[in-house]
């Protein structure tokens, strides 16, 4: 018998079937936010030309709209991709938890993506053909289409970092689905989403305003850069607010659901109360973490050593060491092997076995680890994707601030540093998206699912020669994509000319 | 009473609806192979590229759609066919995503590839897309190689992965069966008959456009190898042994398991001839009437209802839908690989919605086209490819 299976599956599979889904993932998550983003802001424009019936907004929320087109296709692209390589890289995950993240999915198709192919082929090619009021609610029916399917998205991300709702159906080897609601309406999507989404309404805000900036710089379409700037920073600083307050929650969520994850992003190697948070390393502000994880600023933050070899929180409550829990995850899946061999032939012994086995269930993911090692994510990386993303996303607010009140006040041309700063705004926000996503998918390694299974045992089973083909032939792809349309975002900016 | 059986036969109902869409829809990868055939002058070629334009996204989401329909309905299925049969899968994603990106590129400046590059992975999507589709789903009848354990998720197995590929093709394989490669052709030139037909439909009525005999020319070509290969393909479904599941579970070879289906489902078999004939019907009123240009409704409609009979032929009737040549009992069943019960019954209800998409599709679609599109229509346009 081999105790364990998993050392069949080599460790360069993967690795590389992780690579191939991050870099997708990745790439996936530059053209989404300022779809999200962008749907916003000029459904607001077009909602201003239909009450106005100024042609000037017409035209400033159409310019938008032929930039958010060059973005979408690859998003969509993308997109694709994303969705089959569940089933094609990550085989075992999609029998062993596919009857609980399939659903979401395909009610992201039926509900969402059709709602929004549909309406942007109105919002594109029907400004003569519909009337001004059937565009306007095509407008907004696309960007809530792209809204819905992030909630349904996120509803399947979510449950992947804190599975609910669901049972282990010994019969078919899989957990089964015992309660929609708790899947899509749990605490933890709600967060996600609502974080998710403002971040991608701020990501377009910036952009809009960062093209803006450019625009006054170089003195051409003023009063269409004053105008989109105006409304863009208010939905910007609007969009900040949200973000901070739904990050905020996502970190007493994850100190509650995914310690390891906090623990890494902090580097926290030794917890307590008193948690200092660490600014950049060796620069440390005492109490903060502890407040942030727990509203409390003497709450109790275990560390990465703590986790691996188990504490005691000051009121008692004693959490096992790793090497305990991969003990009874090891007597877990044992049990259900020898349940398994037998239930048919010896239906008593078989129930006794079944007993054993739910007794010890809730480790069963960790009985498919090699060492305790393997519970600590990569830390240095997720460490600093979270002082990015918190870095950028701060001084983002701090700008948009300041460009909303200069622009309020008609001043904003006279400070060329404050137009350079918005135009290279744009960057910022890029990176403090994806360093969001790097905490929230490197931070849970090497869990799949959180606690349930690990990516080892969760991916195909193929050369891994197949995979790394696949992952350069995507790699060398997506860069393709990615500059053409960057080149193509560039000339369409800088060759547009407003009416005014 | 809604069985557990009632609810599975309902999902594999849906998802081969979805399908039979699908194939429908495929109209816009068969326009696309017509770009340089039919396209002579650029005005034409961009009216073609513009007129699949509007439409691209349909299919795409169809697709998507389908993907995700089958994964929440039968689960086994995604992890075994996408997993084991990687290469071919890959192959047609790849293919798709050359197109999504291909139409909003094209024609803007700084595309790095240039206009004809773009419109070359229309072309590679528009042949490639059907054919590896319609090789994909003849495995549904030929079977495919690969092994299903359970098991592998305790000590028992030798490997850890619960679905396996039985060899180093990962998919390719498909493509050695003739019998696939009969299906992927004829899929091809339908979705090159269908893309005649929607041009047809969709440009408008000018008497002297050269393009109409063009495409009324191409319909023909196209029709003759779509037709020798869909009836070659059907001839052999109806004479082969299937892929019979027994009462306690079992797949079993039986002799005409597909043609007794035909016999035993007559609805089916009534779907399946209606479809046929609207699909004759639509070709041969557009090829022997001058001037008919409505063709592709009655065409596109017969080929989803076709599509849609022939997935249900291949599960329904205790009929494994995706046999394993590798291990006859691995063969997914509607009854092996599908979701819970309790995940159906939710899926249902979310189903109800489905009629409501429709509609506002429908909707959208006939308030875009009310008129044909013209080389007038795209010199005033912002939006054009």
């Amino acid at each position: 018998m081999n105790l364990f299976p998993l050392e069949a599956v080599g460790a360069g599979l993967i690795d590389w079937s992780r690579a191939q889904f991050a870099l997708t993932a990745c790439y996936h998550w530059l053209f989404v936010p300022l779809t999200l983003g962008l749907a916003l802001i000029m459904a607001l424009m077009e909602t201003q030309y239909v009450r106005t019936k100024d042609e000037f907004w017409k035209e400033t929320a159409q310019f938008w709209q032929k930039l958010f087109g060059i973005n979408f296709a690859v998003g969509v692209a993308t997109g694709l991709i994303l969705e089959f390589e569940f089933g094609t890289n990550w085989s075992n995950y999609s029998w062993f938890v596919g009857d609980i993240f399939g659903a979401p999915l395909a009610i992201e198709g039926i509900l969402a993506f059709f709602m929004e192919s549909t309406f942007i082929a109105v919002m594109f090619f029907g400004w003569n053909k519909v009337s001004r009021g059937f565009h306007l609610a095509s407008t907004w029916l696309t960007g809530l289409g792209a809204t819905i399917s992030a909630w349904w998205i996120l509803v399947a991300n979510s449950w992947m970092q804190h599975p609910v709702g669901m049972s282990f159906n010994p019969e078919t080897v899989r957990n089964e689905m015992v309660d929609f609601m708790a899947v899509a309406f749990s605490p933890a999507a709600v967060t996600k989403f609502t974080h998710t989404v403002s971040s991608g309404w701020m990501t377009g805000a910036v952009f809009v305003v960062g093209v803006s900036c450019w625009f006054l710089l170089k003195k051409k379409n003023v009063r269409m850069a004053t105008a989109s700037i105006k409304l863009a920073t208010l939905v910007g600083v609007i969009a900040s607010l949200i973000v901070m307050y739904t990050g905020d929650r996502s970190g007493v969520e994850m100190a509650k659901n995914q310690p390891m994850k906090l623990a890494a992003a902090e580097g926290l190697e030794k917890g307590g109360t008193q948690a200092p948070f660490s600014i950049v390393p060796g620069v440390e502000v005492p109490g903060v973490l502890s407040f942030l994880a727990t509203h409390d600023f003497n709450g109790y933050v275990p560390g990465i050593q703590d986790l691996v070899n188990g504490y005691t929180e000051p009121d008692g409550t004693e959490h096992p060491s790793a090497e305990y829990k991969m003990a009874r995850g090891r007597e877990a899946i044992e049990a259900f092997t020898n349940y398994r061999e037998i239930r048919q032939t010896q239906p008593a012994e078989a129930a006794a076995l079944l007993k054993d086995f739910r007794e010890n269930e809730q480790y069963m993911g960790y009985g498919y680890l090699q060492s305790a090692e393997q519970l600590v994510p990569p830390v240095p990386l997720v460490y600093w994707a979270f002082r990015v993303m918190v870095g950028a996303g701060s001084a983002l607010l701090l700008l948009l601030v300041v460009l909303w009140w200069m622009a309020r006040k008609g001043k904003l041309e006279r400070y060329p540093i404050l137009l350079h700063a918005g135009l290279w705004s744009i960057v910022l926000v890029y990176l403090a998206e994806q360093g969001g996503w790097i905490v929230a998918e490197v931070g849970r390694q090497p869990w799949a699912i959180q606690d349930l299974l690990p990516v080892g045992a969760a991916v195909s089973s193929l050369p891994t020669a197949n995979v790394s083909t696949t992952f350069f032939l995507f790699l060398g792809l997506f860069t393709l994509l990615l500059v053409a349309e960057v080149r193509i975002m560039c000339r369409a900016i800088a060759k547009h000319q407003a009416k005014e | 009473m809604i069985t557990y059986e009632i609810l599975q036969a309902y999902w594999w109902f849906l998802v081969s609806l979805l399908g039979g869409i699908l194939v429908f829809l495929l109209f816009v990868q068969g326009a696309n192979t017509l770009i340089f055939r039919l396209g002579q002058t650029e005005e034409e070629r961009q009216l073609i590229v513009n007129s699949t334009g509007r439409k691209w996204e349909f299919t795409f989401t169809t697709l998507v759609t389908f993907g995700g329909a089958f994964f929440a309905s039968f689960p086994l299925f995604y992890s075994t066919s996408f997993g084991g049969a990687y290469w071919v899968w890959m192959l047609i994603l790849l293919s798709f995503v050359l197109q999504a990106v291909a139409y909003e590129f094209q024609s803007k400046t700084g595309n790095v590839l240039g206009k004809t590059m773009y419109r070359r992975f229309l072309v590679f999507n528009g042949l490639f897309g059907p054919f590896l589709l319609g090789c994909a789903v003849g495995t549904f009848f030929n079977g495919a190689a690969f092994t299903v354990n359970q098991d592998a998720m305790t000590l028992m197995g030798d490997s850890a992965v619960i679905s396996e590929w039985a060899n180093a093709w990962h998919g390719l394989d498909a493509l050695f069966n003739p019998w696939n490669i009969v299906l992927g052709v004829a899929i091809l030139f339908l979705s090159r008959v269908l893309g005649s037909l929607y041009l047809t439909n969709n440009l408008k009525a000018e008497a002297d456009n050269p393009l109409y005999a063009r495409l009324r020319h191409q319909v023909l070509v196209d029709t003759v190898p779509f037709l020798v290969c869909f009836l070659a393909f059907v001839g052999h479904v109806l004479t082969m042994e299937g892929f019979d599941v027994a009462a306690d579970g079992t797949v079993q070879l039986v002799a005409y398991k597909y043609l007794t289906n035909f016999l035993e489902l007559p609805a089916v078999l009534v779907l399946f001839l209606v479809g046929v004939v609207l699909v004759l019907w639509g070709i041969g009123t557009t090829i022997f009437k001058e001037g008919c240009r409505k063709g592709i409704w009655s065409a596109g409609i017969g080929t989803a209802l076709t599509v849609l009979a022939v997935l249900l032929v291949c599960g329904l009737n205790h009929t494994a839908y995706y046999p394993s040549t590798a291990d006859l009992q691995s063969s997914l069943t509607l009854a092996n690989s599908c979701s819970s019960e309790f995940t159906l019954t939710v899926m249902s209800w979310v189903s109800l919605f489905i009629p409501f998409v429709l509609a506002y599709i429908v909707y959208a679609w006939w308030s875009i086209d009310r008129k044909g599109l013209s080389q007038d229509e795209l010199s005033q346009d912002e939006h054009k490819y």
